[in-house]
């Protein structure tokens, strides 16, 4: 696989046209940004430009650069080839196959050992409390059991140098171990989230408005420490969770 | 001339691509003309029309649509040389999935929807199989790994296609199609087409109603797929 050690994105125009406010950003390996913005701002697009390799070609007209260069046509467009793995906010597969089928045909498109579905299903059940079963119909699981499977679709198969994530946070399944599993060392992760530990997980955070890229925040000291913090409640508040999923009296537990 | 015959599942956004095609075609200085095929009726055309380009509608109505379409491919081609025009798009309604109306010197493009699900290249046959790219639609409706597994089946059945991502709504794409187009050979004089049109002939094909296989002749196929022909 092809080496990254930057990411560039360089600025197009906002939703009315107007030329983005961040006309040039740059990402180094290991590095996890986020990016913020209320809905309808353009973070999707932002993500799929990413994933496209645009090249002044998509309707914000951004550009993207690997290393400070112009990447090959063929590394877009072949899955062999890709250094950008997605997971998008879909919560449900369309294709009317089983896992297994599904898993193996991925592993062959993307170039690697179709034996690796074993260890995908393997990694997805541990992010998800029903579990997947090679057999079972693709468009039949729920969108705890589609996005855990996405999840570990792409940390074992599509293990690419780049990785998107979009709003893993509304996905029903453990989100900061996947996370981990995702953005292990030496990759480049743009997430968009508004969860606060995993906005502050971030070194940066870039901020969307209209279409555009306004702003680019830099997580300061003190929103790192925060973050210890808020990853304290929010385990708190999930074991609540958690009990209460059980059927269990949260009275007396806290 | 350029010839571009644009065919694809029904539903699957030729319109839409095409219409984004167009835009980035004229945007790189090329005269393209359009016409429409569809079967009883369109109003594409108004929106073709749209972008000032000379638009034609052709309706198969009793005819079978590709079959239409090959028949009055000359006449399309005189019509756009007539208007002045470098290229013509051809867009096609293309149903049963038993023809594919390329000839050989034109550049097919196959429209595919990837929501249709991974096994769909496997059942769209020659319009897919003898087309030069094929266009991947509404991927933004399905994961990374969906649209990954979808172009290995393509892939699977024509190996030497290029392939497009593109979407209707934001016109990803249309400007690697409107390359692909501009550095396609023009047409030669006499065009062959790419597969054979169906070999059945049979009274249906002429108007019969009854349902009883005492009133069918010609060249029929049994359920079990044994093929006769029955008449005088």
């Amino acid at each position: 696989m092809k080496d990254v050690s930057t990411l560039t994105i360089i600025g197009g125009v906002n939703k009315e046209g107007i030329p983005e406010n961040i006309k040039s950003i740059e990402f180094n390996k290991g590095e996890i940004i986020g990016i913020v913005g209320p809905t309808g701002s353009g973070k999707s697009t932002l993500i799929d430009d990413i994933e496209q390799l645009a090249r002044g070609d998509t309707a914000s007209r951004r550009h993207i650069l690997i290393n400070g260069e112009v990447p090959d046509v063929a590394i877009r467009v072949d899955p062999r080839l890709k250094l950008v793995a997605q997971l998008s906010q879909k919560m449900h597969f369309l294709a009317d196959m089983t896992v297994e089928d599904f898993l193996s045909m991925h592993a062959r498109s993307r170039g690697k050992n179709p034996k690796l579905v074993h260890r995908v299903l393997e990694l997805a059940n541990t992010l998800t409390g029903e579990p997947i079963a090679l057999h079972q119909q693709l468009t039949a699981l729920s969108g705890g059991q589609s996005r855990s499977l996405m999840t570990a679709d792409i940390a074992i198969i599509s293990d690419s140098p780049i990785v998107l994530i979009d709003e893993i946070e509304n996905a029903g399944i453990r989100k900061q171990e996947a996370l981990e599993l995702l953005a292990c060392e030496g990759k480049i992760v743009i997430v968009v989230t508004h969860d606060p530990v995993l906005a502050l997980m971030a070194t940066r955070r870039i901020v969307m408005k209209n279409g555009g890229m306004i702003d680019v925040i830099t997580t300061t000291l003190h929103e790192q420490q925060l973050c210890y913090k808020i990853a304290e409640v929010d385990n708190w508040l999930l074991s609540l969770r958690e009990i209460i999923r059980r059927g269990d009296l949260v009275e007396g537990t806290v | 001339m350029k010839l571009v015959v644009l065919a694809g599942t029904p539903g699957s956004g030729k319109t839409s691509v095409l219409l984004h095609t167009i835009k980035a075609l004229l945007s790189l200085g090329n005269n393209p003309t359009v016409v429409k095929i569809d079967c009883l009726w369109t109003e594409d055309d108004q929106r073709f029309k749209k972008l000032g380009i000379p638009v034609r509608v052709g309706l198969a109505k009793d005819m079978c649509p590709d079959h239409f379409t090959i028949y009055n491919t000359e006449d399309m081609l005189k019509w756009a040389e007539s208007e002045g025009s470098d290229m013509l798009l051809n867009e096609t309604a293309g149903l049963c999935l038993r023809c594919a109306p390329y000839p050989d010197g034109c550049l097919a493009v196959c429209v595919i929807d990837v929501t249709a699900g991974p096994n769909t290249p496997l059942k769209v046959g020659p319009l897919l199989t003898t087309a030069d790219i094929v266009v991947m639609t509404k991927g933004d409706v399905v994961s990374q790994a969906e649209r990954e597994v979808f172009r290995e089946r393509v892939l699977d059945v024509n190996p030497t296609c290029s392939i497009v991502e593109a979407n209707g709504l934001t016109g990803k794409g249309s400007f690697e199609l409107a390359e692909l187009i501009r550095v396609f050979p023009d047409i030669s004089i006499e065009m062959k087409l790419r597969y054979n049109p169906p070999l059945a002939i049979c009274s249906l094909c002429t108007g019969e109603m009854r349902v009883a296989r005492k009133y069918h002749m010609g060249v029929l196929r049994n359920l079990d797929g044994f093929m006769e022909y029955r008449g005088e």
